[in-house]
């Protein structure tokens, strides 16, 4: 057992993964420079020490690389992909949305995609085009998988079941979760490291989790919602109120399960996310919560996300664009009084 | 060079096969009897079959919107691509893909991509794959004169030149990207000389001259397969058919469309076969009849093929 940041616990995560099996390697932007950065967040820092053939350090080509990396996993190696920011996705959006989710499919099955898109969200400071959480542009497209990891002990099981998958999976880290160190400390950091088990473990794709039981109100958040949502939680149990926190750990398949055991219980629903409201992860659960357990209900839904802008760089206008602890609590409270 | 005669007839019909299946096959479209859209290569076959036939097992050509040429030279059964156009169970694609997505990755042709110029770091990984593998295998992308404009060409074709990989860029041009003439989208001469961008050989040729095209494309496929990097091979071609099912190339001059119907490769490389008396008229003619009767087989059969069932659209997404 070993207590780990994120960024550390993926870094020995990959390394084991590529050990364990040779046809696993990682190709990306800036990730095997000697004396360099171990990719924007230190995650691949060192790997190029061990595994010199298999880090493959490509020229700034976001859609060259998915496309290498789709060509390469149909032939049977096994890429973990990486894009510095999760907004550089758009410029590997045709790679991502036309090649790699319909291959397999448009191929009737006959082949394979076992490919592994990593990328860091999260609105940290650095102005619009380096802060979407763009796992929701990623929602309605049919033939990728997606989670969202929020501590150590998930990242790295995460991880591992998304490399072991034979599927296309998109894994989308937050900036302010990985811990990362030195040069790389990110201002506004949370504490996301766990103890991680020296055994081989996975986290089931598909698997929510209840990171708080509860039973007035139920909370879903994924990545530095899912803490923001355990601090409000904090903040409700002063107030007598009792919230329950799902962190939905995959959103793509969505674990309803897990999330209608705990609508049945509670009636009270606020889903908080650092995305825009319009179209977000809020609107597709709340869509699905009123076709199939809106006999559960006792409120109407909240949902608390950021407002419909890019995301500006003041932070003073930072901190009113994320949603924090209090405005989900805020959501409970009406959400429990109606 | 010198051939065997079993081997310049083998490059003779399958280029009659081609253009007899397209000839077909546009007609079986524009009667109303075959679903979906048609993207079609007649007189692109000496371009398409003379790169092919270079290539060895295991080898992996990526393809365009316009694949069908590129599926049959590479070995796809008739039977199999016609039944993937009528979206048929039997298909290559079992009817998921349709016309645009003909291949099959076990015959060495990845679905064709219909992004123009998305097949380019595609093909780039193949051969990346191969690299790594350690495998002697080359990856050939199969592209157009609109695809060499695209961003996604100058990603992968690049990263296919920096890492020495085994992979092959071969342009069609046929002088038309859709219905704009490349002397609109192109200031340089050539496609190929984009290549010393990249720092890698690059060969415009007569795309229409098969032997041409076969001797041209084994050289540039040992080069790669031998650790000597990619090449960008650019094929002057023409394509004697609208772009797509209902176009009737009112864009293409016609004094420019009777030339390339005078230059078309089939009828120069029939010429060039009667005049070093490889083969005789009647002989010749006797492989058209038998390509004929083959296609005909081929088309009952697809009519007459197995439907999927219409809630098969919710299989093949996942592994798991």
């Amino acid at each position: 057992m070993k207590k780990l940041s994120i960024a550390e616990a993926l870094r020995e995560c990959i390394r084991g993964e590529m050990r364990r099996d040779e046809r696993v390697f990682c190709i990306g932007e800036d990730i095997a420079i000697p004396g360099g950065w171990g990719g924007a967040f230190t995650v691949t820092l060192g790997l190029e020490e061990e595994f010199a053939d298999r880090m493959v350090n490509t020229p700034i080509a976001e859609s060259g690389l998915t496309g290498a990396a789709l060509g390469a996993a149909m032939m049977g190696l096994r890429p973990i992909a990486d894009v510095q920011y999760s907004d550089f996705l758009f410029c590997a959006m045709d790679q991502m949305a036309n090649q790699v989710a319909k291959m397999r499919y448009m191929s009737g099955g006959k082949l394979t995609v076992p490919l592994v898109m990593r990328a860091p969200v999260g609105v940290t400071g650095r102005g619009s085009q380096h802060a979407q959480n763009m796992e929701t542009f990623f929602l309605p497209l049919p033939g990728v998988k997606i989670v969202c990891p929020a501590t150590a002990y998930d990242a790295v099981g995460l991880l591992r079941s998304a490399v072991r998958c034979d599927d296309p999976v998109m894994i989308f880290e937050h900036k302010l979760l990985y811990g990362s160190k030195g040069a790389r400390v990110e201002s506004g950091s949370v504490d996301a490291s766990s103890e991680i088990p020296d055994e081989d473990y996975t986290v089931p794709i598909g698997k929510a989790i209840v990171r708080r039981e509860g039973a007035d109100v139920t909370i879903v958040g994924t990545l530095l919602m899912m803490h923001r949502a355990l601090y409000a939680a904090e903040i409700l149990a002063a107030e007598g109120i009792s919230a329950e926190v799902i962190d939905p750990r995959t959103l793509v398949p969505f674990d309803f399960e897990t999330l209608r055991a705990s609508v049945a219980k509670t009636g009270r629903i606020v889903i908080a996310e650092e995305s825009p409201k319009r179209s977000g992860i809020g609107a597709e659960i709340a869509a699905t919560i009123a076709e199939e357990m809106l006999e559960h209900l006792l409120a109407p839904m909240k949902r608390v996300a950021a407002p419909n802008t890019p995301a500006p760089f003041s932070p003073l206008m930072e901190k009113f664009y994320v949603p924090d602890a209090a405005r989900i609590a805020q959501a409970a409270r009406e959400a429990v009084s109606f | 060079m010198s051939y065997e005669t079993d081997f310049l007839l083998g490059l003779y019909r399958r280029m009659v096969l081609i253009r007899k299946f397209e000839e077909r096959v546009k007609y079986l479209f524009l009667e109303g009897i075959m679903p979906g859209t048609i993207h079609q290569c007649q007189g692109q076959e000496a371009a398409e079959v003379g790169v092919c036939w270079a290539l060895e097992e295991g080898d992996v050509i990526t393809s365009t919107h316009r694949p069908h040429g590129h599926a049959l030279a590479r070995g796809l059964g008739v039977q199999e691509v016609m039944d993937e156009l009528f979206g048929k169970v039997t298909g290559c694609c079992k009817g998921k893909g349709g016309s645009m997505h003909m291949g099959d990755l076990a015959k060495g042709m990845v679905p064709a991509v219909a992004i123009v110029g998305g097949g380019v770091p595609i093909a780039t990984g193949v051969a990346l794959a191969f690299k790594m593998k350690k495998q002697p295998n080359v990856a050939v992308c199969f592209m157009g004169d609109g695809a060499a404009n695209e961003g996604a060409f100058h990603e992968g074709v690049n990263m296919g030149a920096i890492w020495d990989l085994p992979v092959v860029y071969v342009v069609e041009n046929n002088l038309y990207g859709a219905s704009t003439s490349v002397d609109l989208v192109y200031k340089t001469k050539t496609i190929s000389e984009r290549s010393s961008a990249y720092g890698i050989p690059g060969l415009t040729i007569d795309g229409n001259d098969v032997l041409k095209v076969y001797e041209t494309a084994r050289e540039v496929i040992e080069r790669a397969r031998t650790g000597g990097g990619p090449t960008l091979l650019e094929l002057k071609t023409y394509r004697i058919t609208g772009h797509s099912r209902r176009d009737p190339a009112l864009y293409q001059p016609e004094e420019e469309k009777a030339q390339a119907l005078a230059d078309e490769p089939i009828g120069r490389f029939r010429k060039c076969l009667l005049d070093l008396s490889v083969a005789t008229g009647e002989k010749l003619d006797e492989i058209d009849a038998e390509v004929d009767r083959q296609i005909e087989i081929a088309v009952e059969g697809a009519q007459a093929g197995t439907d999927p069932r219409p809630e098969d659209a919710l299989e093949d997404l996942f592994v798991e």
